[in-house]
C-alpha cells in the first residue's frame, strides 16, 4: 500500500493539488481531501466498466476491437479524405497534448475548436474587446473580503471553490467564515425541529421568522452590513451557493445585463427612476451597490448563467465594466468559473501557438479566429465540416441534439477513456490514458496558473496517453498525404505547358 | 383546478449529483437518476398535479424528451424549470449562437406536461432513437 501526497484533482478548474491518494495493486482505494464529484472519479469512475481498453472501429453497426495500427490508419484515412475535418474537444487533456492538436490541424487545414466555446467562449470575447481586471485565486483566498458569486453554483460545480479559495477559507488577513455556516445551518434544522414538534403536537404556534438573506422579504437584510468576510449571490433560482451566502438576489432570468448595468449607475451616483430592475428591488440593489463599494478587496466570480443567456458576451463586458467602476472606489477583480479542469490550458496553449484562444480554422493555411463562425456549434449548424475528431470531451451529452445529429451525418474520430455518449457514437474509437490519475502533464486552473498533473497509477497495458496517440496519428496523416502526393502528377506550370506545345 | 401545461422558461447546469454520476459513468444508474429529471417549483407542481418521481414531457420548438418531475428543494421559483445537464437536457436545447458560438442552454420558453405511464429513456434508448447509434 502506497501514499501519494499532493495529488491534483483532474476534473474541474479549481485543480486541487491538496489530495491524498492511497493505492494498493495499482488501483485507487482510499483518499482523503476530495469533494463527492472528485472521489466518484478516483476511486469508482476511472477503473468502471466503461473503461474503452481497445480500440474499436464501427462495422455493420457495432463497434468491434481492431488493433491499434488498424484504427491509426483508419483514423488518419477519414481525416486527409476530408475536405474539412473539425478537431474539437480538449478540455480534459494535458497542454502538452493540446500542442500537438494544433500541429495536427494545421496540417490537414482543418477548424479548431475547444469546449471554451460552449462554456466561457463569450467571456474571452469579452475579455478581447475590454480587457478584464484579474488575480490569482490565492491572492482571493488570503485578502478578499466581499465575494459575489454571479450565475453560477460552484457548491454543484466546483464543489471545493468555496472552501478553498472563498469564503469558507483560512486566508492570510481573512478568517473563514466556516463556522458560522456551521452555525446557521443547525440553527435552520433547529428551526425545522420545532417546526415539526409544532405540527405534530399543534400546542406550540411556531411561527418562522422571514428569511433573512432574500431579496423577496420587506426590510433590507442585516447581514449584507456584517463584519468579516460576506458573499452575496446573484441567480435565478435559490441554488446550495444561495444556501450559504449572506445575501442572495433573485433576478429573473435573461435579465442580469439590466441589473448589472443598475449597479454601475448606483455606484456611479445616478438615481434609477423604476422600483425594480430585472425582479429586484431598487432599495435591495442600492444595499447590494453599498456593500460593493465599501469592501476592501471584492471579486465577481460569474458562470454560465451569464455566458449563455441573453447577451451572450455583452453581459460578460458589462461585468468588466461594472468591476471596472468599482475600482475607482475600492479594488475590486473578476474571474469566470472554468469549468473543466483544463479548459483554459485548451485557451493558452492555442493562443501562444496561433495567437487565438479558440474558433480557429486553417483552411487558408495559416490560422483564421472567428467565434459564430469556426465555433463548433456554428461549423455543425451549417453542415460545414466533412468529418469530426472528439477528443477527451463529451458533446456527445453537452451540444444540442441537433448539433450531434449534424456531426453524426459524416465520419466520427473519438479519443476518450471512457465509454461516455460521444465514444458510443464513434466511428472509429480510441482508449486513452486518464490523465493526472495515469500520466503526467501540465494543466491550467482557472486563474491561469499551471500546475503539473500527477501521475499515481500504472495505465491498462497498451492504452496510449493523448499526446503519443496524436502523435501517431499525426505521423500516419503525414504519411498517406506524402503518399497521395506522390501519387498524384505534378501540375503543369506554363513553362511544361510551352515545352509540350514545342 | 389542475393545468395540463406548464409554460416555462428553462435553465440547464450543473448539479452535484449529476455530476457524481457523469464520473461514475454515462451508462451508471446514478446518472440516469440524476440526469433524466426536470426540477419545478413546488407551486407549478400542484398546477399541473403531479407529484415527486413522476414521468412529464418537456417540450421546446428545439425538442422534446420525457424526464422525471423533482420538486425544486429551495426557495421558490414559479415559472421557471430546471434540467441537469446531459442528453436529456440537450434534446430540448437549440442550436442558434447568436454568432457567438454558445447554443441556448439557458433561458427559452418549453412547456411541461405530465406524462403519466410513458417511459423515461435510458442513455442508450435515447441515443439510439435520436441518433439511430449505439455500442
Ligand atoms: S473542487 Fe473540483 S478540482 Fe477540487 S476536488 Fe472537487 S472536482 Fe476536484
Amino acid at each position: 500500500m502506497t501514499e501519494v501526497k499532493s495529488v491534483v484533482c483532474p476534473i474541474c478548474g479549481c485543480l486541487c493539488d491538496d489530495l491524498e491518494v492511497t493505492v494498493e495493486n495499482n488501483a485507487i482505494v482510499k483518499m482523503k481531501n476530495g469533494c463527492s464529484v472528485c472521489e466518484a472519479k478516483m476511486i469508482h469512475g476511472y477503473n468502471s466498466e466503461e473503461r474503452i481498453l481497445k480500440p474499436m472501429i464501427r462495422k455493420d453497426g457495432k463497434l468491434v476491437p481492431v488493433t491499434m495500427d488498424e484504427a491509426i490508419h483508419k483514423a488518419a484515412q477519414i481525416l486527409t479524405d476530408a475536405k474539412y475535418p473539425l478537431l474539437f474537444g480538449w478540455s480534459s487533456s494535458t497542454s502538452e497534448a493540446q500542442r500537438v492538436g494544433v500541429e495536427l490541424a494545421e496540417e490537414l487545414g482543418s477548424a479548431l475548436d475547444n469546449c471554451c466555446s460552449v462554456c466561457h467562449g463569450p467571456s474571452v470575447m469579452a475579455t478581447q474587446e475590454i480587457g478584464i481586471p484579474t488575480c490569482t485565486l490565492g491572492q482571493i483566498r488570503h485578502r478578499a473580503d466581499l465575494i459575489v458569486y454571479w450565475a453560477c453554483n460552484p457548491w454543484s460545480s466546483h464543489p471545493r471553490h468555496v472552501e478553498r479559495y472563498t469564503s469558507f477559507s483560512e486566508g492570510r488577513f481573512e478568517k473563514s467564515e466556516w463556522k458560522d455556516y456551521i452555525q446557521k445551518v443547525k440553527a435552520a434544522s433547529g428551526k425545522k425541529k420545532l417546526e415539526a414538534a409544532a405540527r405534530q403536537s399543534r400546542v406550540i404556534k411556531y411561527q418562522p421568522p422571514p428569511r433573512p438573506q432574500t431579496c423577496t422579504v420587506d426590510a433590507p437584510p442585516q447581514t449584507i452590513q456584517k463584519m468579516g468576510r460576506k458573499m452575496i449571490v446573484f441567480d435565478v433560482r435559490k441554488t446550495m451557493t444561495a444556501e450559504a451566502a449572506d445575501y442572495f438576489v433573485q433576478v429573473e432570468p435573461n435579465k442580469d445585463y439590466e441589473i448589472l448595468e443598475a449597479l454601475r449607475c448606483l455606484i456611479n451616483d445616478q438615481e434609477l427612476d423604476v422600483e425594480k430592475v430585472g425582479g429586484v428591488p431598487v432599495e435591495y440593489l442600492k444595499e447590494v451597490a453599498d456593500a460593493l463599494v465599501n469592501c476592501e478587496f471584492g471579486v465577481i466570480f460569474f458562470g454560465l448563467g451569464l455566458t449563455a443567456s441573453a447577451g451572450r458576451f455583452r453581459n460578460i463586458e458589462i461585468a468588466i465594466s461594472l468591476t471596472r467602476d468599482l475600482n475607482k472606489k475600492t479594488k475590486f477583480v473578476i474571474s469566470p468559473m472554468r469549468g473543466h479542469f483544463n479548459v483554459t490550458g485548451a485557451n493558452v496553449v492555442f493562443a501562444w501557438q496561433t495567437g487565438y484562444p479558440y474558433a480557429l480554422d486553417f483552411s487558408q493555411g495559416y490560422p483564421q479566429y472567428n467565434p459564430g463562425e469556426f465555433t463548433a456549434i456554428d461549423l455543425l449548424r451549417r453542415g460545414d465540416n466533412d468529418a469530426t475528431l472528439v477528443i477527451s470531451a463529451d458533446p456527445g451529452a453537452h451540444f444540442p441534439k441537433s448539433a450531434v445529429q449534424n456531426m453524426m451525418k459524416h465520419p466520427l474520430i473519438v479519443i476518450n477513456p471512457d465509454l461516455n455518449c460521444i465514444s458510443r457514437l464513434g466511428d472509429v474509437v480510441f482508449p486513452t490514458q486518464w490523465c493526472g490519475i495515469e500520466y503526467e502533464g501540465t494543466a491550467y486552473r482557472m486563474d491561469h496558473v499551471p500546475i503539473v498533473l500527477r501521475k499515481v497509477v500504472e495505465p491498462p497495458e497498451g492504452v496510449l496517453n493523448d499526446e503519443e496517440l496524436l502523435t501517431k496519428i499525426l505521423a500516419e496523416v503525414k504519411r498517406i498525404k506524402a503518399e497521395k502526393a506522390a501519387k498524384t502528377p505534378p501540375k503543369s506550370t506554363c513553362a511544361t505547358k510551352k515545352e509540350e506545345a514545342n | 383546478m389542475v393545468d395540463q401545461k406548464l409554460r416555462a422558461t428553462i435553465i440547464t447546469g450543473r448539479t452535484i449529483d449529476q455530476g457524481v454520476g457523469k464520473e461514475l459513468g454515462k451508462g451508471s444508474q446514478e446518472y440516469y437518476d440524476n440526469a433524466a429529471v426536470v426540477f419545478l417549483d413546488k407551486a407549478d407542481m400542484m398546477k399541473l398535479g403531479i407529484r415527486n418521481g413522476v414521468p412529464v414531457r418537456v417540450t421546446s420548438k428545439f425538442g422534446s424528451v420525457i424526464v422525471k418531475a423533482r420538486k425544486f428543494p429551495r426557495g421558490s421559483m414559479p415559472g421557471l424549470v430546471f434540467m441537469p445537464c446531459g442528453l436529456w437536457a440537450n434534446a430540448v436545447c437549440g442550436d442558434a449562437t447568436y454568432s457567438m458560438g454558445m447554443p441556448m442552454f439557458k433561458g427559452f420558453p418549453v412547456e411541461v406536461e405530465p406524462a403519466p405511464g410513458q417511459p423515461v429513456l435510458t442513455l442508450d434508448e435515447l441515443l439510439k432513437e435520436e441518433f439511430g447509434r449505439g455500442l
